[in-house]
């Protein structure tokens, strides 16, 4: 009798741990390896992008949302925030931080969502992954094929507590960090880090404000 | 057309003195960059290149884009797509590199053949991988430094290095250079404009929302890329990474 009864739990708890993970497969990417996350979420965003026919009709805030969801948790917005502000992040405050910090997500999300919009049956090639398993950081490299000339996409990553996140990518051989550090400091040695907050939150006004290109 | 085509050279002249005679200047309270010490002129020809763009060659794009279909577009990008490759192997044998000039010539014979003149693709889904190289990228795998940045009137972004490629790569550019009818030669080289255009129609406008400064931004981003694609060498070598210093470390 009382072995029956630890088979039952065996199999209650094995049943639970099966349909738990399940779960949490169906909301969360594996973020145990920096090439296998970035997989995942290449995948499911692409298969969402594909089966969307409003997000390819150019739906921004759709495009928007399916980028809040699916991409954004496995970024660390403030490191890359913090790269792209360099020495200037230390004369900002907490205040005009976080503004940055929220504004220049907006500014990319913006721009990320216009390149998704364009996306049609392209393939996503991986390169082999170069690490050692104790890499606190790690580039994984993609090319994506499709229409036109074949663009190269990599990724940086950084393990934190969360797992891995993504702080900068880089677009046909430019780094997004170090293309915004001369943007940044410039704006800051015009007017000011207020000034680079206003900029920034009047673009992204502006942007909102657009119609889409492609519809 | 060939009327049409004096009469427009003979415009763009008298536009690129008006341009000379014209400096643009550098924003306010912005440092020099050390990349860019001709930066006035610089942004004087890109403000030119820029309403070049918005009034003659942007509204052209998108007549194009109009009246064909996307599969013709695609057919007259693949075209020149692979007539590129017969450079992009000659260029990766003289930056040392046989192994991948074979993989390009394989291309252009799969795709010429069997792709119905460069029409169709076949070599990339066939496994066969695409690359892009020119006679810049040539002398950079060779050690010339790029030297200062400069914006070329029609051209972009360049540098004196790449000035220097880009006079190599039409020099040896037979549709450009060498097809005796003049007529056919210019209606090709306006429509691979029109092709180059195209392939950067979207990205255009998103690039106008990205930038806060739109020339050196792309100035930055010219600089970036270039490096980046001479240095990148093959695909089992490691790349190099930017060090960003973090402020908190």
């Amino acid at each position: 009798m009382k072995y029956t009864l630890t088979i039952r739990q065996w199999f209650a708890f094995l049943f639970c741990t099966l349909f738990m993970s399940a779960i949490a497969c169906a909301q969360a990417p594996d973020q145990s390896t920096p090439d296998g996350l970035i997989k995942s979420v290449v995948s499911d965003v692409m298969s969402s992008v594909k089966s969307d026919p409003e997000i390819q009709k150019g739906n921004i805030p759709k495009i928007v949302d399916l980028v809040e969801k699916k991409i954004v948790p496995y970024t660390d917005m403030r490191r890359t925030t913090e790269m792209a502000m360099g020495p200037n992040w230390k004369k900002a405050t907490p205040e005009q931080q976080a503004q940055l910090v929220a504004e220049f997500k907006n500014l990319l999300i913006r721009t990320y969502s216009g390149a998704l919009s364009q996306l049609r049956d392209q393939t996503v090639q991986f390169k082999q992954l170069r690490a050692a398993p104790d890499d606190q950081e790690v580039t994984v490299r993609t090319v994506v094929l499709g229409h036109g000339d074949p663009v190269p996409l990599d990724y940086r990553l950084e393990k934190t507590s969360n797992g891995w996140k993504v702080y900068d990518m880089n677009i046909m051989g430019v780094w997004l960090v170090e293309a915004y550090r001369n943007q940044f400091s410039n704006q800051i040695s015009q007017n000011g880090i207020d000034g680079l907050v206003k900029f920034l939150q009047d673009r992204n006004k502006q942007l909102a404000s657009a119609k889409p290109s492609n519809s | 057309m060939f009327s049409i085509w004096l009469s427009l050279k003979r415009l763009l002249a008298l536009s690129l003195v008006a341009l000379i005679v014209g400096c643009a200047s550098i924003p306010a309270g912005v440092p020099p960059s050390p990349d860019d010490p001709w930066e006035p002129f610089n942004r004087s020809v890109f403000e030119f290149n820029e309403g070049l763009d918005k009034y003659v060659l942007k509204p052209v794009v998108s007549g194009y884009r109009f009246v064909l279909p996307e599969f013709i577009r695609e057919g007259v990008y693949n075209f020149f797509s692979n007539y590129n490759d017969i450079y992009t192997a000659l260029n990766n044998l003289l930056q040392g590199k046989p192994d991948y000039a074979f993989n390009d010539l394989m291309r252009v014979v799969v795709n010429t053949t069997m792709g119905l003149g460069g029409l169709i693709d076949l070599a990339t889904p066939g496994g066969l991988e695409k690359h892009k190289e020119d006679f810049g990228q040539t002398f950079g795998v060779w050690g010339v430094p790029s030297g200062p940045y400069v914006v070329l009137p029609f051209f972009g972004p360049s540098s004196v290095r790449d000035t220097f490629g880009t006079v190599a790569d039409l020099e040896t550019d037979y549709l450009f250079k060498y097809i005796p009818d003049v007529g056919l030669r210019n209606s090709l080289t306006g429509l691979r404009v029109v092709n180059a255009r195209n392939t950067y129609y979207e990205a255009g406008d998103l690039l106008d929302g990205a930038a806060i400064d739109k020339y050196s931004f792309l100035r930055d981003a010219y600089i970036q890329r270039r490096k980046y694609q001479i240095n990148e060498g093959r695909d089992d070598e490691e790349p190099q990474m930017p060090a960003y210093e973090n402020p908190y470390e």
